[in-house]
C-alpha cells in the first residue's frame, strides 16, 4: 500500500474462485460429484467438505468456489504429466471410465503402463511422509481392468486430408499416432517386426504384460483410423524420401533402441552367448527360445531380470545374474529383483565377466573377477574396481549379456540432414522434436537412448503437437517452454493423518509360474482399489477431474474457469479500514491438554459447531469419539490466555468466560437428559451488559457448576475415552473427576499472516500483536488514514466490534465527507403500469433449481397443473428461475402476455424475493404484485424420499400462491423528507465525540448539556489505564466542540419535550427556564451515568474512606495523606454485583489496579491490599493486574456471603476479611480505604418517555439488538452512546459515540426516506381507541390521537412501521391490519390449501 | 484524492463498516480472503447474553 491519507494505492492479490460467480446458482451439483474431501474449516474439521464448496449454506456470495493450489507432485514427476490425482480420485469412487478419460487425455495405453511403468510419480508421492506412497500405477491398471479402454469415447477433431508416416510402433510411435488422430490427422505406422508394440511387445515378457492387454490398447488406436503395417522396415525398399515424396506430409521416427551392447570380452562370439534383447525378442514373438541348463546373465537392469525370469520359466535349472556393483546400485526395480529371487534366480554382486570359456566353440564356463566399489563415477554411483587376483571360473552353458541397448541406426545413417549424438541417438529440437530435416521428427528411445515407456509416450504426444502445427504452418515452439515452479505449495498433511499401509498386490503363487508366462501380478479388486486410492492426500486440493464441469447445468464451472489465474488488482482509495479479525488459539501446542490426541477434548469453536443445528451433528449433542451423548462436560477457561509460561499470551481474551457459560447453558438445553456442566476458572469475567445476570442464572437456576481452580492435568481413559481431570481447588486440595467431554475455552490471537500484513501496511502493532491505538482515538492506527476495528485491535466481543466498525466508518468517511453520495447511481425504472381495471392475468414460473427441485418434484406436472388454475394466463418452467437470462425472459413475458401478477414457485423469498421484484419493476409492474411459493425447501428438500407427495404438495403451494395473487394490489411507497440536523443529549466525552463526528461531516448539531460546562464524568478522572492524561484530552475536545461552527451548544439545559419520527423530530430544549424548539432528523442520547455513593464500610463516616472519584481528586490535589499512607485497602464491588444492583460496573477493577500502582509509585513502601470477588481486568488490562502483583500489591478474594468488615477501633480503622486460601480471618489496619463504588444510571425515565425509548431492569437504555445494533434504539433515528448504555471506559465510550454518529449520519445523509408499502393501517371507523396496538408495537410506530368526532383513535406513522403485524393481532375489532397481508389475502390461501 | 474506502476483512466488523459507508453513498472495496463473508460469527451457534442465533 503506497500513498497517504486521501490517496492510497492498494494492491490486492485475488485468488480465483474457478467458478463463474454470476452464473453459479449454488445448487450444489458440483460438490455432489467432487471426489476430493477436505476437512471443513467451517465445522472446525469435525466433518469434511468437498474441494468444490460453499463455506456454509447461507454464505454470501452464495456461489461455490473451488480450492486449488499447485499441480500435485505426482503429476509434476510424470514425464507425460498425467493428471494422477484426478484419476486416482476417480478410481476411489469406482468411476473407472472417468479415470480412463483423464488418463487417456495423455496416454493411450492405460493397461500397459498400469503394469510396466516404473512410476516415478510414486517416488514423488507425499504420502510417503506419512507411511508409503500410494500405489498409483496399480490403480491405473485397475481402471483399465474394470473398464475396457476400447469403449472409452475419444473425441477427435474433424478428419484432415494430410497423412503422416510413423516409423516404429513402440510407445512413442503409438502415442504420436494416437494424438495425431485426436487432432484429425491420420497416420500409418510402419513396423519392421511381425507384430506391433515395439519394446512393449518384444522387450517385456508376457508374465509382466499379457499380450492381450497390449493388443487391446493397440486396437483402440487402430479404431481411431490409424493404420499399422508390420514387416515394413525403413530401408532400401522404403526411404524417408519415398514417404515424403509419396502421400505423407511428415515423418515421425520412433525406431527405438533394440540393439544389445556387447560385453567386449574374449569368447563372446561363442555358441551359447546371446544378447538379452535378442533372447527376449524371440521369447516374446515365438513364445519360447533355446535356454541352457546353467544360465549366466550379465547386468543389473530390468532386461537382466526379465531374461532371468524367462529362463526360469523356460526350464533352465540354474539361473544366475552377475552384477558388478551391489544391490543398492542395481537399476532394476526392487519388486522385480525380489520376484526373480523368489522364483529361484541367484544374484551375485560385485562380480564382472572376464572371458567366456569355450570348448569346441560352445560356451562351457565364464571367468569372473571380484569387484569392489571405488570413487563415484559420473552417474554418482560408486565405480566398481576389479580386485587383482580374485579371478574365478564358473560352469555355465549359456551366457546372456544384458548391459544395455542402443538404437540401430543402419536405416538412418545415410539420410541427409539427420544428426546423431556420440551415443548414437537422434538429435532433435528439445521442445518441438524436429530433426535437422524439415518435416521429419524423432522421439522415444531413438532420441533418448533406452528410457521409460512413459517418456516415449510424452515424446510422441509432443511430436504430434509439433506435426499438427507444422502442417498448419504455425510456430511449433510458441508457448511450449516448460513452466518451472521452484516452490510449489501443497495442501498441508493433516497432523492427525493415521498411517495406513499400502495395499499389497495379489500374485500368482510361485508353484504356478513355472513353464508358463501367465501374468504374475493379478491386480487389485474394486474394494482394494477404493481403499488404496483413499490414501491419496489430494496435494493439489482440486484434482481437476472436471466432474463438476459435466455436472454444472448452469455453465458456471467450465474448463475455462478451471484455468483461471490469480489476479493482481489495484485500487485507489482515500482511507482504509482493517477488520481482519483473529484466530482461535490452537491448543494442539500444549502437552498439558491432550487436545491433539484425545478426540473428546475439543475447543470452544468446535463445541459451537457441535451445538449448531447446521453443524456436523445437526445440533445433536454428541461426543466426537463415539457419538455418545455426553452426561458430563467440563469447560477449562483461559486456554491460551492469561498465561505467560506456556503460550506467551499474557492478555485476557475478554470473551471466553461469557461464551463458556453460554455454551454450558445451551448444552444443558440441548441435552435430552440431565447434563452436568462444570466450568473451571480463575476469575469469572462477566463484566458486560446483562452478563452478570446471565452468570447468576446459569449458576443458580440452570445448575452450571463453577469451580475456581487450577487444572493440574487431563488424562484420557483408554477404554472409555473419558477424560480424567486432576485439579486443585482454592484451598489447595487436589480433586480427581471424570468427564465425558472437555471443552477448552480458547483465547483469541493475531495470526502470523496479519502480523506480516500490518508490517506491509506500515501499521504498528503492540507487544501482543494487536494494533496500537489511543484511548481518545480508539480506531486510529499509527498510519494516518488507516483505521482498525474488531479483535485485531484487542480481543473483544461482537457488539464492541460492531461499534468500532461504525466508529471506523465515521472516521474513514470524515476525510471524504465531500464524497458522500457522489457515486450513487440511482436505478431508473419504467413508469408503473396501472393495472387497477385489469382482470388478474397471472404468470407462473416454476423452477427446477438444476436438480434441486426437478430431481424430486415433477416440475412439468406442477407447471401443467398451474395452467389449470383460475386467473393463470401464462406458465413457464425454468432450469434456474433466478438466472439473469430468466429475468430477461420474465420481463419479456410480462410485457408480451400482459401479465399483471407474477408467481414464482422456487426457493425462499428471504433470499430471492427482492430479485424478482426488481424484475417486475423493470417490466413496469408494482413490486407488490408478486408472490412466491417455496417448493424447494418445503417440498423437494424435506420430502426427498417421497417424490409423489412432494409433487402434490408443490401443486398445493402453487394453488395457494395463485389464489392470493388474485387479491394482491399494487401499493405505493411514499417518501418523507429528512431534516439533516441532529440533536445530541449530553455533553460528556461521548456526547462531544458524537457531536464532533456529525459536525465534521457537515451536519448541524444541537448539543444539550445539563451542567454549566462540558466534560461530564471525565472531569473528575485522572488517567486512563493506558496512562493518557484525561484532563488534557478533555480540554482539547471541549475546545474543538466549542469552536466548531456546526455545533450549537445548550449548557445548563434539559430536553423537556419531543415529538416526530425519524428524519422529522421536533424537540423542546429548556435553558434556564426558557424553551427553545429545534427540528432535527436524528437524536443521539449520551446522558452518561454517575458514581454511586456507598452506604457501607464507614463511607461518609470516616474521612479515610474514599471512593475512586475521591481518590482521584485527592491525588490530583496532592493530598499528603496519599503518599503518607502505610497501608491502603481497596474494596471492590461496593454496590455492584449485589442483589439490589446486580450488574458489574466494569471499570472498577481496572481503576483499582491503576490506582494501586499509582499509590505504589507515590510510596513504594506502602502496603496495598485489594479485596475483590473476581478481578476483571479484561483484555490487555490484564497486564496492569500482573504488574500490580509483581509490585507486591496483595489481592485477597472475598465472597458475597462473607464481605469484609470495616470498623473503627479508637482512631484506627480495622478491616477484617476471610482469606479463602489460608482459610483464616485476616485483620488489616489501613490508613486509607478506597471503595470501588458502583456506577449507576441517571434517572432516564423522562427522556425514555419523551422519545419512547426502553430501559433495561437496571435503568440503562436498551439497544435495538445486543449484538448487531449496539448503538441504535428500536425506534428509528435515535441512537445512544457512552455510559447511558452501560458503564464503560473512555475508549469504549468514544468508539460508541463515533459509531452513533456514523449510524445517525446514514439517516441524515439521505434527502428523503422511502416508506415500505406493506405497512400497518388503522380503519378509524372500527377503532375503539383502546391503545392495545400502541402497547403491542415494538417500533413505537402507533400512537393515539384525538379523533375528529371526539375520543381517541390509533394512527400509524408509516415511516416507522416495519409491517410486523403485532398491532393487527392485538386489535380486538379488526381495525388494524397490514397492507399486502390483509385478512382476505391470507384467508384465501387457507381456503385454497383446504380445497 | 480518492473518494473510495478499502475495508480489509469480511467478518462482522468489516461488514458493518462497509454497510455504514455504502449506506452513506461511499464506494467500498471489501476484501475477504475466503470465498464468502461472515467471518467467525457465522460459525457461532448462539450469542450471549440473549441466546440469539448467530447466523
Amino acid at each position: 500500500m503506497d500513498g497517504a491519507e486521501g490517496n492510497f494505492q492498494v494492491t490486492i492479490r485475488k485468488t480465483p474462485r474457478y467458478i463463474d460467480e454470476a452464473k453459479c446458482t449454488a445448487c450444489g451439483d458440483c460438490a455432489a460429484v467432487c471426489p476430493v474431501s477436505l476437512a471443513s474449516e467451517y465445522d472446525q474439521g469435525l466433518i469434511d467438505r468437498k474441494a468444490t464448496f460453499k463455506k456454509y449454506a447461507q454464505a454470501i456470495p452464495g456461489a461455490f468456489a473451488i480450492q486449488k493450489t499447485d499441480k500435485a507432485p505426482c503429476r509434476l514427476a510424470c514425464p507425460a504429466g498425467l493428471n494422477v490425482q484426478g484419476y486416482v480420485q476417480m478410481v476411489k469412487q469406482g468411476k473407472y471410465e472417468a479415470a480412463l478419460n483423464i488418463i487417456m487425455e495423455d496416454l493411450p495405453l492405460p493397461g500397459v503402463l498400469g503394469r510396466i511403468c516404473p512410476h516415478g510419480c510414486e517416488d514423488a508421492c507425499r504420502r510417503s511422509e506419512v507411511d508409503e506412497p500410494v500405489a498409483i500405477r496399480d490403480l491405473k491398471r485397475l481402471a483399465a481392468d474394470q473398464f475396457d479402454p476400447r469403449d472409452v469415447k475419444i473425441e477427435c477433431l474433424p478428419r484432415r486430408d494430410e497423412k503422416v508416416a510413423v516409423i516404429g510402433s513402440g510407445p512413442a510411435g503409438l502415442s504420436a499416432a494416437y494424438h495425431l488422430a485426436r487432432k484429425g490427422i491420420l497416420s500409418t505406422i510402419f513396423e519392421a517386426l511381425p507384430e506391433p508394440g515395439g519394446m512393449l511387445r518384444v522387450g517385456i515378457p508376457a508374465h509382466r504384460l499379457p499380450r492381450e492387454v497390449l493388443e487391446r490398447e493397440i486396437e483402440l488406436i487402430r479404431n481411431l483410423g490409424v493404420e499399422i503395417k508390420t514387416h515394413t522396415p525403413l530401408g532400401p525398399d522404403m526411404s524417408i524420401d519415398d514417404l515424403l515424396n509419396g502421400s505423407y506430409r511428415a515423418v515421425y521416427l520412433a525406431l527405438g533402441a533394440h540393439r544389445g551392447i556387447e560385453l567386449g570380452i574374449p569368447g563372446e562370439k561363442a555358441q551359447g552367448v546371446r544378447q538379452g534383447v535378442d533372447f527376449l525378442r524371440e521369447v516374446n514373438l515365438r513364445g519360447t527360445a533355446e535356454v541352457g541348463r546353467r544360465v549366466a546373465i550379465i547386468g543389473g537392469g530390468n532386461v537382466a531380470i526379465d531374461v532371468s525370469r524367462c529362463a526360469v520359466r523356460l526350464g533352465a535349472q540354474e539361473v544366475m545374474i552377475l552384477y558388478r556393483r551391489t544391490r543398492a546400485e542395481m537399476p532394476a526395480w526392487e519388486e522385480e529383483i525380489q520376484a526373480a529371487e523368489a522364483e529361484g534366480v541367484a544374484i551375485t554382486y560385485l562380480c564382472a565377466p572376464q572371458e567366456v570359456l569355450t570348448a569346441d566353440g560352445r560356451t562351457t564356463g565364464l571367468r569372473c573377477i571380484r569387484m569392489e566399489l571405488g570413487e563415484p563415477d559420473s552417474s554418482g554411483r560408486r565405480r566398481p574396481v576389479p580386485i587383482p587376483g580374485s579371478e574365478y571360473d564358473i560352469e555355465i552353458d549359456q551366457l546372456i549379456p544384458a548391459i544395455g541397448q542402443t538404437p540401430d541406426l543402419s536405416a538412418l545413417e545415410d539420410v541427409p540432414d539427420l544428426g546423431f549424438s556420440k551415443w548414437g541417438t537422434a538429435e532433435v529440437d528439445p521442445v518441438t522434436y524436429e530433426t535437422g530435416r524439415k518435416g521429419v521428427f524423432a522421439g522415444g528411445d531413438l532420441q533418448t537412448g533406452p528410457w521409460v515407456a512413459i517418456g516415449a509416450i510424452a515424446a510422441g504426444r509432443e511430436a504430434a503437437e509439433s506435426i499438427a502445427r507444422y502442417l498448419d504452418g504455425r510456430d511449433m515452439a510458441e508457448g511450449r517452454a516448460p513452466l518451472a515452479n521452484e516452490n510449489p505449495s501443497y495442501r498441508p498433511i493433516p497432523t492427525d493423518m493415521a498411517a495406513r499401509s499400502r495395499a499389497r498386490m495379489p500374485e500368482l503363487p510361485f508353484a504356478a509360474r513355472k513353464g508358463n508366462f501367465k501374468e504374475v501380478e493379478l491386480g487389485y479388486d474394486e474394494a482394494g482399489g477404493t481403499e488404496e486410492a483413499g490414501r491419496c492426500l489430494n496435494c493439489g486440493y482440486c484434482c481437476e477431474c472436471y466432474q463438476c464441469v459435466a455436472a454444472c447445468k448452469a455453465g458456471a464451472v467450465t474448463l475455462e474457469t478451471h484455468a483461471q489465474r490469480p489476479e493482481t488488482l489495484s485500487f485507489n482509495v482515500g482511507s482504509v479500514i482493517l477488520a481482519p479479525g483473529f484466530q482461535a488459539f490452537d491448543p494442539g501446542r500444549f502437552d498439558t491438554y491432550p487436545y491433539a490426541a484425545a478426540p473428546n477434548v475439543v475447543t470452544s469453536m468446535e463445541f459451537e459447531r457441535i451445538l449448531s443445528a447446521t453443524g456436523p451433528y445437526q445440533g445433536h449433542l454428541q461426543r466426537p469419539s463415539d457419538g455418545r451423548e455426553p452426561r458430563k462436560i467440563a469447560w477449562l477457561q483461559c486456554v491460551g490466555s492469561r498465561d505467560i509460561n506456556r503460550c506467551d499470551h499474557a492478555y485476557c481474551s475478554s470473551v471466553c468466560c461469557m461464551y463458556a457459560i453460554k455454551e454450558a447453558v445451551i448444552a444443558k438445553e440441548h441435552s435430552a437428559h440431565e447434563l452436568e456442566a462444570a466450568i473451571f476458572f480463575m476469575d469469572m469475567r462477566t463484566y458486560g451488559k446483562d452478563f452478570e445476570k446471565y452468570y447468576e442464572r446459569a449458576r443458580d437456576e440452570q445448575g452450571v457448576r463453577f469451580i475456581r481452580s487450577r487444572i493440574h492435568s487431563i488424562s484420557e481413559d483408554p477404554g472409555t475415552q473419558d477424560l480424567i481431570l486432576q485439579y486443585a481447588d482454592e484451598g489447595g486440595r487436589i480433586h480427581i473427576e471424570t468427564f465425558d467431554l472437555v471443552v477448552l475455552a480458547v483465547g483469541l490471537e493475531t495470526p502470523r499472516q496479519l502480523v506480516d500484513m500490518a508490517q506491509r501496511l506500515g501499521v504498528e502493532l503492540d507487544a501482543d500483536n494487536f494494533v496500537e491505538t489511543g484511548a481518545f482515538s480508539p480506531v486510529e492506527t499509527s498510519r494516518k488514514g488507516v483505521y482498525v476495528c474488531g479483535a485485531f485491535q484487542e480481543p473483544k466481543d461482537i457488539p464492541y466490534s460492531v461499534m468500532e466498525a461504525s466508529a471506523a466508518a465515521c472516521d474513514a468517511k470524515a476525510v471524504l465527507s465531500s464524497a458522500r453520495g457522489t457515486l450513487v447511481r440511482e436505478r431508473t425504472y419504467p413508469a408503473e403500469r396501472d393495472v387497477s381495471s385489469e382482470e388478474p392475468r397471472i404468470g407462473v414460473f416454476v423452477c427446477n433449481c438444476g436438480t434441486n427441485i426437478g430431481g424430486i418434484v415433477d416440475v412439468p406436472a406442477v407447471a401443467a397443473y398451474a395452467r389449470t388454475l383460475p386467473g393463470v394466463s401464462y406458465v413457464e418452467e425454468n432450469l434456474f428461475t433466478c438466472s439473469q437470462d430468466t429475468q430477461d425472459k420474465m420481463k419479456e413475458a410480462i410485457q408480451r402476455e400482459g401479465l399483471n401478477r407474477v408467481v414464482v414457485a422456487a426457493c425462499t423469498p428471504r433470499t430471492h424475493e427482492a430479485l424478482f421484484q426488481e424484475t417486475l419493476k423493470d417490466a413496469g409492474l408494482n413490486k407488490y404484485l408478486f408472490e412466491m411459493s417455496n417448493i424447494r425447501n418445503q417440498c423437494s428438500w424435506v420430502h426427498s424420499r417421497e417424490r409423489d407427495e412432494a409433487t402434490e404438495k408443490s401443486k398445493d403451494l402453487v394453488r395457494m400462491a395463485v389464489a392470493r395473487a388474485q387479491l394482491i394490489q399494487p401499493l405505493p411507497q411514499p417518501t418523507v423528507p429528512v431534516d439533516s440536523r441532529a440533536l445530541v443529549i449530553g455533553g460528556g466525552v461521548a456526547g462531544m465525540t458524537a457531536a464532533l463526528g456529525l459536525a465534521d461531516q457537515g451536519f448541524h448539531v444541537f448539543l444539550v448539556e445539563q451542567a454549566n460546562e462540558l466534560g461530564g464524568n471525565a472531569l473528575g478522572l485522572s488517567r486512563t489505564w493506558r496512562g493518557d492524561d484525561i484532563a488534557e484530552k478533555v480540554k482539547e475536545m471541549t475546545n474543538r466542540v466549542e469552536a466548531h461552527p456546526d455545533i450549537e451548544i445548550f449548557k445548563e439545559s434539559v430536553v423537556t419535550g419531543a415529538s416526530g419520527f425519524v428524519g422529522n423530530f421536533e424537540t423542546v430544549i429548556s435553558q434556564n427556564g426558557s424553551d427553545v424548539s429545534v427540528r432535527h432528523g436524528a437524536v443521539i442520547v449520551a446522558t452518561g451515568a454517575e458514581e454511586s455513593t456507598p452506604s457501607e464500610y464507614l463511607y461518609g463516616k470516616d474521612k479515610r474512606v474514599l471512593t475512586h472519584h475521591d481518590l482521584d481528586a485527592a491525588m490530583k490535589a496532592g493530598d499528603p495523606r496519599m503518599a503518607g499512607a502505610k497501608i491502603a485497602v481497596f474494596i471492590q464491588c461496593v454496590g455492584s454485583r449485589e442483589p439490589e444492583r446486580p450488574y458489574c460496573s466494569k471499570v472498577c477493577c481496572t481503576h483499582t489496579v491503576t490506582s494501586a500502582l499509582e499509590l505504589k509509585a507515590l510510596n513504594p513502601e506502602m502496603d496495598v491490599v485489594v479485596l475483590y470477588r473476581d478481578i476483571r481486568t479484561y483484555g490487555q488490562r490484564e497486564g496492569l493486574y500482573r504488574e500490580a502483583r509483581r509490585q507486591g500489591v496483595v489481592f485477597i478474594r472475598y465472597s458475597l456471603d462473607q464481605k469484609p468488615v470495616v470498623e473503627r477501633e479508637g482512631d484506627a480503622i480495622s478491616v477484617t476479611v476471610r482469606d479463602p486460601i489460608l482459610g483464616r480471618e485476616i485483620l488489616i489496619q489501613p490508613d486509607l480505604v478506597i471503595l470501588a463504588s458502583a456506577i449507576m444510571p441517571r434517572d432516564n425515565t423522562a427522556l425514555a418517555q419523551m422519545f419512547k425509548l426502553s430501559l433495561n431492569e437496571d435503568g440503562f437504555f436498551m439497544e435495538a439488538h445486543a449484538k448487531l445494533r449496539p448503538v441504535e434504539f428500536a425506534t428509528d433515528g435515535i441512537f445512544m452512546a457512552g455510559m447511558a448504555h452501560y458503564p464503560k471506559p473512555i475508549e469504549e465510550s468514544i468508539a460508541q459515540a463515533k459509531a452513533a454518529a456514523s449510524r445517525a449520519s446514514v439517516v441524515l445523509s439521505k434527502e428523503e426516506l422511502t416508506v415500505e408499502g406493506a405497512v400497518s393501517h388503522v380503519n378509524e371507523y372500527y377503532c375503539l381507541g383502546c391503545g392495545l396496538c400502541v402497547e403491542a408495537c415494538p417500533f413505537a410506530a402507533i400512537s393515539l390521537v384525538d379523533a375528529a368526532g371526539g375520543g381517541k383513535v390509533s394512527r400509524v406513522q408509516e415511516a416507522l412501521c416495519k409491517g410486523c403485524g403485532a398491532c393487527s393481532v392485538a386489535c380486538p375489532t379488526g381495525a388494524a391490519s397490514i397492507f399486502h397481508y390483509d385478512d382476505g389475502e391470507v384467508l384465501t390461501m387457507v381456503e385454497a390449501a383446504l380445497d | 484524492m480518492s473518494k473510495d474506502v478499502l475495508v480489509i476483512g469480511g467478518g462482522i466488523a468489516g461488514i458493518q463498516a462497509s454497510l455504514d459507508l455504502a449506506e452513506m453513498g461511499i464506494h467500498v472495496y471489501l476484501v475477504e480472503s475466503l470465498p464468502s463473508i461472515g467471518g467467525k460469527m457465522a460459525q457461532l451457534d448462539k450469542t450471549f447474553p440473549t441466546n440469539d442465533c448467530a447466523i
